[in-house]
């Protein structure tokens, strides 16, 4: 039981950062119906700059919490400055292009990015300085970590600022707008333009947040960081329903929650040698090893892209529905 | 038109008579002045060359050089120990080549070598490069003793010419786990690996020696070579209480893994290859990293003979850094089996390679029918204070305490 414990905590801060990121790719898709292949790269970069300056400040003297923050604060400009310029140059010259266009700059900008950060950062693994001195918690025999709380608590507080934003501002109300139709949106006297680079901006700023995340809780950047993880957030996002923004929070936890647990159950329920009764050979094998595992944990990968295909298969509009409904 | 032609064609001869000219000019100046130097009588000197390879540029330049070090040394000693071979004294003289890490080159300066006749190399220092040139110099019949290179398939391509005085990656495996189950006496132990050829193929013989030890060894758990977060396979493996766990992979991985183990409050002793036996372990995963055990292939260059140390120490003017006792052994080696022939025509001193019988400044050397050396050394390392130190050598299945090695090496 505590082993099961453990695992839904291991899920539920994955989860987290996987919600932040699927937020980015939620809101640009409910906008302009663009799945901007290049988000994952900006949570990389995000990492990349806040590994930056953390290292530098890291034998200044100032408190942990503190070098942390700076580093965050200093993660958050630059990314919402890639985010912004990504939107100028790559996609708003193509709004009018059929959806196919945008959807290839996306993967073109993703390029550049790792790339640029290849040659910035090196290819080397980057280890985060260890400063945060990390204190453990006993839930019900599960152990919890004070930077697992910050995650999850952060997560937690981001999600509800941005609801507030998008249900209860001028400019969410205009983001919603822009969503359900750009023309008539316009026609209101919204400047759909900065409407559209505001989500951008917005998404870049949590994309970087998240990177901050996921350096200080795995201790390591590196310049591929971003794909792996951009991919399996925009899994949670579909599987949440493209374009909802509670929903891309939902998707995040689950996928993340169910990855945990594949991953921490799978070698014990394909471990053959359960059913060596039933051929001479599995007997022999398993007297000589006493586990035959069909299916380890390093499927853990797969499971976030086998719910992407199921949920495609048999409920394509997510969980909580897609927001393209709302279009005429 | 016909004039350019003609002044090109002319432009061109020049520069090639040039060019030779140049190749032609170097070549005997160089052994030139230590020839004068160390043979008086003149006519009847036997000029043996003996090439050394390894990377001098690049960013493992600093192991390259200490490499070559070792062979210059070697060189040196030898001959001013004024030794005849066939009834003529013997001069030696080195050719160093540069492989730049990298297997094109590798094999390209391996050819360029066998050009230059030499009687015998030593080199590469990665297994990467090794391994391609060893084809060069099979077919040439030239024997090649590498100091460093540690994959086992270099000597398994059945290459009689192709030596290597170093451990074996595959001979680690057992020596860190019986390290393991005689010191730590773990009842359970978990075994993780990186789905790599590396990674698995350790972590199958450590699982392998310990079974063969009565140690309860659990359920492979497996990620990849680019795993970060191991949270779930460290949460499956804590419900199952292990007192020690071995992790087949590079330190890129196993950097996370430990500091993963550690917050999820697994306090089980944890135990790595040589892929994770860096300082950069302690960096990854921090304080987390103290007292993780590993091992790497031979013996630490602290570990290397006294005079050898000395020696290196008054002419280089600092420690050896890797491999260089190593290099230096080999280049004797070759030296040895050429005066026991009698000759330096390498058909007739490769039989004595083989059978030789040396002590070296890193031991006893005597080579298996594969090339290997016989009862090679692994030493085990522990994370003290973010540095990993020597705490023990493996040695034909017997573990001896780094302190007493390091003395029976100075009684040497």
């Amino acid at each position: 039981m505590d082993t099961f414990i453990q695992q839904l905590i291991n899920g539920l801060t994955l989860g987290a950062v996987y919600a932040i990121v699927a937020l980015g790719y939620t809101m640009v898709y409910g906008i302009i119906q663009l799945i901007n292949f290049a988000h994952g790269e900006v949570v990389m970069i995000g990492a990349m700059v806040a590994f930056t300056v953390i290292n530098a400040l890291a034998g200044s003297g100032l408190p942990p919490l503190a070098v942390v923050l700076i580093g965050t604060g200093c993660a958050i400009p630059v990314c919402v400055l890639v985010g912004y310029a990504m939107e100028r140059l790559a996609y708003r010259p193509l709004r009018r292009a059929p959806r196919l266009a945008p959807l290839i700059t996306a993967i073109g900008v993703s390029i550049i990015l790792q790339n640029l950060a290849m040659l910035v950062w090196s290819r080397n693994i980057l280890a985060f300085p260890q400063i945060i001195d990390i204190k453990l918690y006993n839930i019900a025999g599960a152990t919890i970590t004070n930077v697992q709380i910050v995650i999850i608590l952060t997560c937690i507080l981001i999600m509800v600022a941005l609801a507030a934003l998008v249900y209860r501002t001028r400019l969410g109300t205009a983001m919603r707008a822009t969503a359900q139709n750009p023309q008539v949106a316009g026609l209101m006297g919204i400047d759909i333009n900065r409407v559209i680079a505001a989500t951008f901006a917005i998404g870049a700023g949590l994309a970087a947040v998240a990177g901050v995340m996921v350096g200080t809780y795995y201790g390591i950047a590196q310049y591929t960081m971003g794909s792996i993880l951009g991919l399996k957030a925009f899994t949670a996002a579909v599987l949440g329903g493209i374009g909802n923004v509670p929903g891309a929070m939902l998707g995040g936890v689950v996928l993340g929650i169910v990855e945990a647990l594949g991953a921490g159950y799978i070698g014990t329920y394909t471990d053959l040698c359960k059913i060596s009764g039933i051929s001479d050979w599995l007997t022999q094998r398993c007297a000589n090893d006493g586990h035959f595992v069909l299916f380890g944990s390093n499927y853990q990968d797969v499971f976030a892209f086998a719910v992407l295909i199921m949920v495609l298969v048999f409920r394509p509009s997510g969980l909580l529905g897609e927001r393209v409904g709302d279009r005429a | 038109m016909q004039r350019a032609k003609f002044a090109v064609t002319l432009f061109a001869t020049v520069m090639a008579i040039g060019l030779t000219g140049c190749g032609e000019e170097k070549k005997p100046e160089a052994p030139k002045p230590e020839a004068a130097a160390s043979t008086p009588p003149p006519a009847a000197t036997v000029e043996i060359k003996i090439g050394t390879v390894g990377p001098l540029t690049g960013s493992i330049a600093h192991l390259g050089k200490d490499n070559e070090n070792g062979v210059v040394l070697a060189i040196e000693q030898a001959n001013a120990a004024k030794i005849t071979i066939d009834g003529k004294p013997a001069h030696f003289t080195l050719i160093s080549e540069d492989d730049q890490a990298d297997p094109k080159v590798g094999t390209t300066v391996a050819q360029k070598l066998v050009d230059d006749k030499v009687a015998g190399v030593v080199g590469h220092l990665n297994s990467g490069v090794t391994i391609p040139a060893s084809a060069i110099y099979h077919q040439a019949g030239i024997p090649m003793i590498t100091g460093s290179a540690t994959n086992p398939q270099l000597t398994e391509q059945g290459f009689d010419n192709i030596f290597r005085v170093v451990g074996r990656d595959d001979q680690q495996g057992p020596a860190i786990a019986s390290y393991l189950a005689a010191t730590e006496k773990p009842k359970v132990v978990a075994v993780i690996d990186d789905s790599t050829a590396y990674g698995e193929g350790l972590a199958d013989q450590v699982a392998k020696t310990l079974k063969s030890e009565g140690v309860k060894v659990l359920a492979r758990e497996k990620g990849t070579d680019k795993t970060t977060d191991w949270k779930a396979v460290l949460t499956k493996i804590k419900g199952e209480k292990p007192n020690a766990v071995f992790f087949g992979g590079m330190d890129a991985t196993g950097g996370p893994l430990m500091k993963q183990a550690r917050e999820l409050g697994i306090k089980a002793v944890f135990a790595f290859g040589d892929g994770a036996c860096t300082d950069k372990m302690h960096e990854l995963a921090g304080e987390a990293a103290e007292g993780l055990l590993c091992s790497q292939a031979g013996i630490p260059p602290q570990a290397a003979s006294k005079a050898f140390l000395e020696a290196y120490k008054a002419k280089f003017n600092t420690d050896p850094i890797l491999y260089a006792p190593f290099t230096y052994d080999a280049a004797n080696l070759l030296i040895q089996a050429m005066k026991e022939a009698n000759s330096a025509d390498p058909k007739k001193y490769l039989p004595f390679l083989q059978k030789i019988d040396y002590s070296g400044a890193t031991g006893k050397i005597e080579f298996d029918a594969k090339g290997d050396r016989k009862d090679a050394e692994i030493t085990i390392f522990v994370m003290k204070n973010g540095k990993v130190e020597p705490i023990a050598v493996v040695k034909s299945g017997k573990t001896i305490p780094f302190d007493e090695f390091m003395k029976s090496m100075g009684g040497a």
